[in-house]
């Protein structure tokens, strides 16, 4: 393969394009057969949630959304990967976070994808706290163990 | 000797606190990351609030994370914040 293009990662407040980032990846070289991306989602919550809103550790989680992304492209043979985050205020129905990794084959880029949500979950710095639509603040959304148990289970399987 | 760091808190354990930040003399003493949050706990009610269960603090130096056995040596910046909940 070519050699790999730096990672694009982003943090932003405004929304992402997800059409627009597939053809980024596709567009950029010749040799991509695949592209996988995942598209997190904020969701209702039974209708109880106005928004989720995401505080994150500027400076720190460029750095740990960096060195994942380093990490994966040591990993696997891609030859692209896309990374973006929403911080602030994000409504049901609206996008929180992309991951898209393109490779040659589509084995590469489908467990690329997986691994680096995987850990952006657990390990970038980022929190969500819940807004109610009774117009009031909610709690802090609290980790969940069955996280922390996939990335065990990526350096259970570490070469 | 003493030394000079920033603290930084993030979501609920900046609010418990009831600061975003802070710069902090450490005594010699205090070296690793578990002995701060010794330390802290005895700066009073708003940090034993923030730190009762420290097992669940996790803990960035210099942008990096730490486990609680870390030296804090040399740190410029120590970040404390609940378990992260991104994605």
């Amino acid at each position: 393969m070519e050699p790999v293009p730096a990672p694009i990662l982003r943090i932003q407040a405004a929304d992402f394009d997800v059409a627009a980032e597939i053809d980024r990846l596709s567009q950029a070289r010749a040799d991509v057969g695949a592209i996988v991306t995942f598209t997190g989602i904020c969701r209702a919550e039974e209708g109880r949630l106005a928004a989720l809103e995401l505080e994150h550790y500027p400076g720190m989680a460029e750095a740990e959304i960096g060195r994942i992304a380093g990490e994966a492209v040591r990993r696997w043979e891609l030859s692209g990967l896309t990374v973006i985050h929403r911080i602030g205020l994000v409504k049901p129905g609206q996008n929180i976070v992309l991951v898209a990794a393109g490779s040659v084959h589509r084995q590469a880029a489908f467990e690329a994808a997986s691994f680096v949500m995987d850990f952006l979950k657990s390990r970038a710095p980022f929190w969500k706290r819940e807004h109610l639509n009774d117009g009031t603040t909610g709690d802090w959304v609290e980790a969940r163990d069955a996280d922390e148990d996939r990335i065990r289970g990526w350096a259970v399987t570490k070469d | 000797m003493a030394s000079d760091v920033k603290l930084v808190y993030f979501a609920w354990v900046r609010e418990r606190i009831g600061k975003a930040e802070e710069d902090i003399d450490l005594p010699a003493e205090v070296s690793t990351v578990a002995q701060l949050l010794v330390f802290l706990r005895e700066r009073g009610e708003e940090y034993r609030n923030a730190l009762a269960r420290p097992e669940v603090i996790r803990v960035a130096i210099d942008h990096e994370h730490v486990d609680h056995g870390h030296s804090i040596a040399g740190a410029r910046e120590i970040a404390l914040f609940p378990p992260m909940t991104g994605g």
